[in-house]
């Protein structure tokens, strides 16, 4: 007869793992993947393989030389999860030396140096895409117009939905929201009638196909994704009644990264509180920011701030909301 | 119908229940017989046989050794060995009495014959004369734990019972033995209930099963009718459903506060199925606490199943009836794989709360090595107990005592619903259930000091 | 010229407002010390090294005025001043000096690997707790070191190492400042403080089996088994056995080795003696006895 083995409880384990959940959110973003490689061909394809080729050689190049960690963690699957993340948060003309600045901004500086995967502060994709933004204003924010499959950095660019809902703020002049596609091409992404933007927020359907696979699949509960574009959809509605100048609600929950934002960035396991108390409050005020910022601030887009601003707040969240203990309840 | 349950957390581990239709077989009396002194929680007991004593099938050996205390009666006849020390459960030797098997002659006074005694022919039986056959019998919970009954029948004076809840959930994978028992003995386990009703003065009882068990809701259902006093609950399938808080919360929708409290607090008496068959036969029956209804499974046995086994017995020797260990390291529990304790010894006898012998392979039993914490608050979710697993564990494992009290570690049941979820295989519950055991080290020296 | 004159005023009132808010404040909030913590405080060597336990040396100075005014000093002791230091903060605060004879932490078990074969297969979180509300662990020996060494991570100084041969801890003797820090973290109490004694030699029963005999055996090859050999043997009086244990106290033992002599299961340890005539002679045949026993195993 063998040994015995002995631990303390529980001596059964479920099946789930890092891996399943990395690489979950990944078959998750596949079809956005596909929608964009259809609009934006042959730019989407070299933006998207550069940026996850390029943090997965970070990651492990930092894990091994100056981390000096003997198991790596390159294939679970947050490095790619990270890479493509980030090449949605780009434009499809962006130079390949960009990419690689921004991919190392995000997994150096953005993950490793808080200490690799579950330690870092802020949602490293973001983190790239957000120091790209501010270093590179200008290639950041010219966006290449749909439908333009075989060009790359040649394309022709175009406005966004959200630049022209910041002109009619300035303006002031709710006639020039004439010239935004309808909610229902902005939902299924039939952009080709001048849609321009990242690459991952052309198609509010093919990320709501991955927000319901990654809650069959159990990877994420609806609390943050929710809240977020519940709270986006109740406020610009109440800023459409009041003053038609801002875009109506449904056109503004459809366009720019707010799909991509509340449903892929916002719920990053690392950087979200950990109860669905505080993760209802997480996702209410990225809403509150992000109508702040998109109508108020510099920027047209602001859902990247906002949840990097929110990400500060998670270990403050964390400490002051606690979830429903058992016995707290009130009897019945 | 509305099928309920618990309102926080809970998981769904598979089920395995591979003896569900094995009938009952009665275990081969062991050579010899091992009782630890010590198998409920409270005092331990103290011998009152010595070497070369001779004993019968229900002897006492053992006397209460204080208030929270239950007496232990041999299940086997014969000639007391030596009262020494014997590995148990908990891994360590403790005191022991060992008796070598010669026979089975019982002892008089115990009623072997199967004719059921209902509690309207015995008017006789007050609540009183029910808890002290009950405390005199060594009765203790069934269900793993193993609290002496009578004590929970008798609550402080600060709380009021309303209703005994019979726990006949068996959420655990692969234990099969309160399901066989509520097949084979319902009649049995429901004179048991109305006994514990007549013992704690309530008139209300509920058996909750979870609805993985249909033909014992129905089989209950059907007895119960034309009682209104006795409800049968069908709850949805959900670990840990047979937490006695969980339980009382599913039930009856009334949720146990945090550490002193017990059930009783508001208003229910939980007691096992198990238990509940085990008060029918000590008051009805005269018969002490001395064999228990225990599931013998695993994926590599050749032959599981379900067996009535005379306490004492050698987990080895049920193994061998179940056809041998397999090859190669496995992991010996007893209990089952959510809640067991993994055994360092084959020696190592059933004893009152041994609800379950589990057999469980290398390849299932090592774990993964660990992986850093992503924070995907998976066992924030599950923790029934609406603690935060990842934050008591990582500040126990800082020693930040503290803390991990004021995040209230002492409500943990440790259930290990945050270690089966976990994908980074976290030992959250290794280092919860340290944090727990040094806080209420240290909670006690408080209290003692006052 | 009036500009510099209202310069000069302005920068004059806000220097005024100033003084007089900082002075009011220094009053008001001013926090009430004991001057004899920075009397303490000026005797520590400043390094604030946190050895002590505290955080730096304003800490322990505060701890050791507080112990003072409670009436003892134990566990407050700082590493790196040693005794003399301690001493004259005894003398300041007008305390005795508690254990003024040196101490080392002991580790009372000799269960090598190759002494107290493994039983069991230990698969969960790697620190000796864990492991102790598991059973008794990898091996039959209910009461030995689990060898995951919590001591290790406790020990500030880095004077406990895991031998990797041996599966035990080891206390390197220079290093230790025996803070107890082990003793306490040690779940099965296998550490203990004992004197250094003189140029380090010590007598001690390197086991905490209470198993009988039989049992004992079983599980280690140097277990106590509790003979009571060494208990007759000690013409001092310094041996007890209980609970099938024998203990040495160090105050009575004079170092005669004569119970390590007749100790069956060499459980008894004598430390940082001279290679003398008869010791190298009972190690070698020690080591010849076990090699026996391991290809009698083997084979």
């Amino acid at each position: 007869m063998g040994k015995l083995i002995v631990s303390l409880s529980p001596h059964a384990h479920g099946t789930d793992s890092v891996e399943k959940n990395m690489y979950g959110v990944v078959i998750a973003l596949v079809p956005a993947l596909l929608v964009s490689f259809y609009f934006f061909g042959l730019g989407s394809a070299i933006v998207c393989a550069t940026s996850v080729v390029a943090c997965m050689v970070f990651e492990w190049a930092i894990t091994k030389f100056i981390l000096k960690r003997e198991n790596g963690t390159v294939m679970d699957g947050s490095a790619i999860l990270t890479g493509l993340l980030l090449g949605f948060n780009l434009p499809s003309n962006l130079p390949i030396w960009i990419i690689i600045i921004g991919a190392l901004v995000a997994i150096g500086i953005g993950k490793m140096t808080f200490g690799g995967l579950g330690c870092n502060l802020f949602n490293p994709a973001l983190v790239g895409r957000c120091f790209l933004l501010v270093s590179f204003p200008a290639q950041m924010t010219s966006w290449p117009v749909a439908g333009q499959l075989g060009a790359y950095t040649d394309a022709m660019t175009g406005a966004t939905p959200l630049s022209v809902m910041k002109d009619a703020i300035k303006s002031g002049d709710a006639s020039v929201l004439g010239q935004l596609p309808d909610s229902l091409s902005l939902l299924i992404g039939n952009a080709g009638s001048g849609g321009a933007g990242c690459l991952g927020e052309v198609c509010a359907l093919a990320l709501l196909v991955g927000l319901v696979f990654m809650l069959w699949k159990k990877i994420i509960t609806w609390h943050i994704p929710v809240s977020i574009i519940g709270t986006v959809f109740v406020l610009s509605g109440l800023l459409h009644f009041i003053n038609p100048v801002y875009a109506d609600p449904f056109t503004v929950i459809f366009s720019g990264g707010l799909m991509l934002g509340a449903i892929f960035m916002a719920t990053d396991y690392v950087t979200s509180p950990m109860n669905s108390r505080g993760q209802l409050i997480y996702g209410v005020a990225i809403g509150l920011l992000t109508i702040v910022i998109r109508n108020w601030g510099a920027y047209p887009e602001g859902m990247s701030f906002a949840i990097l601003i929110m990400n500060a707040f998670t270990p403050l969240i964390n400490t002051y909301v606690k979830p429903k203990r058992f016995g707290e309840v009130v009897k019945k | 119908m509305n099928i309920r349950t618990f309102r926080i957390g809970g998981i769904h581990p598979e089920e395995n229940k591979i003896t569900a239709e094995m009938p009952t077989q009665v275990a081969a009396l062991p050579k010899q017989a091992i009782f630890p002194l010590s198998q409920h929680i409270g005092a331990p007991t103290k011998p009152v046989v010595k070497k070369g004593d001779k004993v019968k099938v229900g002897t006492l050996i053992a006397e209460a050794g204080g208030f929270v205390s239950a007496p232990i009666y041999s299940s086997v006849s014969g000639t007391v060995f030596k009262v020494d020390t014997a590995i148990d459960a908990t891994g360590y030797r403790v005191p022991a009495i060992i008796i070598n098997v010669e026979g089975d002659e019982w002892e008089e006074n115990i009623d072997r014959s199967d004719s059921l005694e209902t509690l309207d022919a015995h008017p006789e039986l007050t609540p009183e004369e029910i808890v002290e056959r009950i405390k005199v019998a060594g009765v203790t919970g069934m269900g793993g734990a193993g609290f002496p009954t009578f004590i929970k029948l008798c609550p402080p004076p600060t709380a009021k019972a309303e209703c005994v809840i019979i726990n006949a959930v068996e959420c655990e994978p692969y234990i099969t033995s309160d399901y066989r028992l509520m097949m084979e003995h319902a009649d049995e386990i429901l004179v048991g209930l109305e006994l514990l009703m007549k013992a704690a003065k309530v008139d209300k009882g509920y058996i909750g099963i979870e609805t993985n068990k249909p033909q014992a809701i129905e089989l209950l259902t059907q007895k119960t009718s034309g009682n209104p006093k006795i409800e049968v609950v069908p709850l949805k399938q959900r670990y840990p459903q047979g937490g006695e808080k969980q339980l009382v919360d599913a039930v009856i929708r009334r949720q146990v506060p945090a550490p002193p409290a017990i059930p009783v607090n508001v208003g229910a008496i939980v007691q096992n199925v198990g238990t509940a068959f085990a008060v029918y036969q000590a008051v009805m029956k005269r018969k002490p606490l001395f064999e228990r209804y225990t599931t013998v499974t695993g994926k590599r046995l050749s032959n599981p199943g379900n067996f009535l086994v005379r306490m004492g017995t050698p987990m080895k020797e049920l193994i061998d009836a179940c056809g041998g260990m397999p090859e190669g390291n496995n992991k010996l529990l007893a209990g089952g794989p959510m809640m067991g304790k993994a055994l360092t010894s084959v020696d190592v006898p059933v004893c009152k709360g041994t609800n379950s012998v589990t057999v469980i392979s290398e390849d299932e039993a090592m774990r993964k090595s660990p992986q850093p914490c992503i924070r995907c608050a998976k066992c924030v979710s599950v923790c029934p107990m609406g603690l935060e697993p990842f934050l008591l564990a990582t500040a126990s494992s800082m020693h930040n005592w503290e803390k991990v009290e004021a995040e209230g570690i002492t409500s943990c049941i440790e259930c290990g619903s945050c270690q089966f979820t976990c994908p980074s295989h976290r030992p959250i519950l290794d280092n919860i259930r340290l944090g727990k055991s040094t806080v209420m080290g240290i909670i006690r020296a408080r209290n003692a000091k006052k | 010229m009036s500009f510099i004159l209202v310069a000069v005023l302005v920068l004059g009132a806000i220097g005024l407002v100033a003084a007089v808010v900082l002075y009011v404040c220094s009053k008001k909030f001013a926090v009430k010390e004991d001057p004899r913590i920075a009397d303490v405080a000026a005797l520590l060597p400043q390094a604030n090294c946190g050895g002590c336990g505290f955080p730096g040396c304003g800490g322990l100075a505060d701890a050791l005025v507080k112990g003072a005014d409670a009436g003892t000093l134990d566990g407050l002791f700082c590493p790196v001043g040693g005794q003399d230091v301690m001493g004259k903060v005894a003398d300041l605060l007008g305390m005795a000096m508690a254990n003024s004879e040196p101490m080392v932490a002991v580790v009372r078990c000799n269960g090598t690997c190759e002494h107290r074969p493994k039983i069991a297969e230990y698969s969960g979180l790697r620190t000796c707790t864990a492991m102790h509300a598991c059973g008794a662990g990898e091996t039959a020996c209910g009461f030995g070191c689990l060898g995951c060494g919590d001591c290790v991570a406790a020990c500030q100084f880095g004077a406990i190492t895991i031998n990797n041969e041996t599966g035990l801890p080891e206390v390197d003797e220079d290093k230790c400042t025996s803070c107890g820090a082990c003793v306490k973290a040690c779940p099965r109490k296998i550490i203990e403080l004992r004197k250094k004694g003189p140029k380090g030699r010590r007598v001690y029963v390197s086991c905490v089996n209470k198993d009988k005999g039989p049992v004992a055996m079983k599980a280690c090859k140097t277990a106590c088994i509790g003979c009571g050999k060494c208990e007759k043997e000690c013409p001092f009086g310094a041996i007890t056995v209980t609970n099938n244990l024998s203990y040495i106290d160090p105050d009575k033992c004079r170092l005669c080795r004569k119970c390590e002599k007749v100790c069956p299961t060499h459980a008894i340890v004598a430390v940082n003696f001279p290679a003398s005539k008869p010791r190298p002679v009972a190690e070698e045949s020690k080591d010849d006895g076990e090699n026996v026993e391991q290809i009698k195993t083997e084979a």
